[in-house]
């Protein structure tokens, strides 16, 4: 008689075989396999993982630090990326004001000083590249084993590629090249995840995983990042 | 799915943040007993939970209201888990596995409370050394009692495949635990 595998023990103590009634008669006239059986059951029931308690009112903890955190969802608001390009152009706008203010035609307001324009262009761009990069490290660092959804690092990198736009034409106007070239190539890779079907295959989020990488564009980002700060950090020293 | 359950994931499908607390007092015990079976530790299990519900408040629209939320809310949080063991599996070659505090309730022999303390730590470690698709397949069949077909789905894996995990998963603790029988 055939004796029955490791591997149908396992699943016969699961209760996850087709023919558990044949395993069942096999084990009741086999004295080797009930041996093996016994320790694999003795084995298994020694396996245990216990988890400290948590009362009645966990949940409702739960939710009090959760709270602050969760944004309403308004269907009817606009999306974020219009949004995110507002403010970008809030501040691209305060960086030209000291540039094309009109003083001609009003002598109101005073022109913003360069360093001050400077300052909050840079700070601005530091933020954005920080949530780029955080974008694009949570996909190069992921290990999906099988389908994934990226719907969410979409949804943020959707949110960026207006706000890059904003600050790539601005740096280029500023004659920032660097800059400028930087964020044009960060906005082709924001647009290609953005563009990306959300949910993907592991076959397919390794060869985005890959194209994020051959592009270099989180080593570029980082020096960039770290240039930027350093200007601002100048900047904010000599204020 | 309760009345009570189903209006709550309609509202929070519409936007409502409050609506959604339903749905949190009502699964955080489950979702914090699956984290800490996951990630054996205490701290990492909490921010599991969090992480959990967060997303699922930020995907909830994308929930089929026609499936059991019990099911994709533990999908949710195994697959953060999956995420921090990865990451914690990045980090972790120098360092030793994380061994959990006893939450047995029963007070043994010395003798006995010994040796269940050693097979526990031996679990623990071996536990710690699958492979985080293994870990999470063993966890669902094992202590969660999910079937293979149901674990494939939530992992994403083909049914084969998930059998796989758990028996390499079983021989492993096996070859742990061998020294001590």
């Amino acid at each position: 008689m055939k004796h029955l595998s490791e591997e149908q023990l396992v699943w016969f103590y699961y209760r996850e075989l087709e023919d558990l009634a044949g395993v069942e008669e096999h084990l009741a006239g086999c004295d080797s396999c009930r041996v093996a059986y016994r320790e694999i059951e003795s084995l298994l029931e020694q396996v245990e993982a216990p988890v400290p308690e948590r009362g009645e009112e966990y949940g409702s903890q739960v939710w009090h630090k959760l709270r602050p955190r969760l944004e309403p969802r308004r269907l009817w608001a606009w999306p974020r990326w219009v949004l995110a390009a507002a403010l970008a152009g809030l501040v691209v706008a305060a960086f030209f004001a000291g540039r094309f203010w009109p003083g001609q035609l009003r002598p109101a307001p005073q022109p913003i000083a360069q360093p001050v324009r400077e300052h909050i262009l840079l700070v601005a761009v530091g933020d954005h590249l920080e949530r780029s990069q955080m974008v694009l490290l949570e996909l190069v660092n992921s290990q999906p084993d099988g389908e994934v959804d990226i719907s969410e690092e979409q949804q943020r990198a959707q949110d960026l590629v207006a706000a890059n736009r904003l600050y790539r034409q601005t740096a280029a106007r500023a004659g920032e090249a660097g800059l400028a070239s930087v964020l044009e190539e960060l906005e082709r890779t924001l647009i290609e995840v953005a563009h990306r079907p959300a949910l993907l295959s592991s076959k397919e989020f390794e060869e985005l995983r890959r194209r994020v990488e051959a592009q270099g564009i989180l080593f570029k980002i980082r020096i960039i990042d770290s240039q930027v700060r350093q200007r601002e950090q100048t900047i904010r020293s000599r204020s | 799915m309760e009345q009570s359950e189903a209006a709550a994931i309609e509202q929070a499908r519409a936007g409502d943040p409050e609506a959604f607390r339903v749905l949190v007092e009502q699964h955080s015990r489950t979702v914090f007993r699956l984290a800490y079976r996951m990630t054996a530790n205490e701290q990492d299990a909490e921010d599991t939970v969090q992480e959990t519900f967060l997303r699922a408040y930020r995907q909830i629209r994308q929930f089929d209201a026609r499936s059991k939320f019990s099911t994709w809310i533990c999908r949710i949080a195994v697959n953060c888990s999956l995420d921090l063991l990865r990451a914690r599996q990045r980090r972790r070659e120098s360092e030793d596995p994380i061994i959990p505090d006893s939450a047995a309730g029963d007070q043994p022999s010395p003798e006995r409370l010994a040796f269940s303390r050693q097979v526990q730590r031996k679990v623990t470690a071996a536990l710690a050394e699958l492979s985080p698709a293994e870990r999470a397949a063993f966890v669902l069949r094992h202590f969660e009692g999910v079937s293979v077909g149901e674990i494939a789905g939530v992992l994403g894996h083909s049914n084969g495949a998930t059998r796989h995990s758990v028996f390499r998963a079983v021989q492993k603790l096996r070859r742990a635990l061998e020294p001590l029988r």
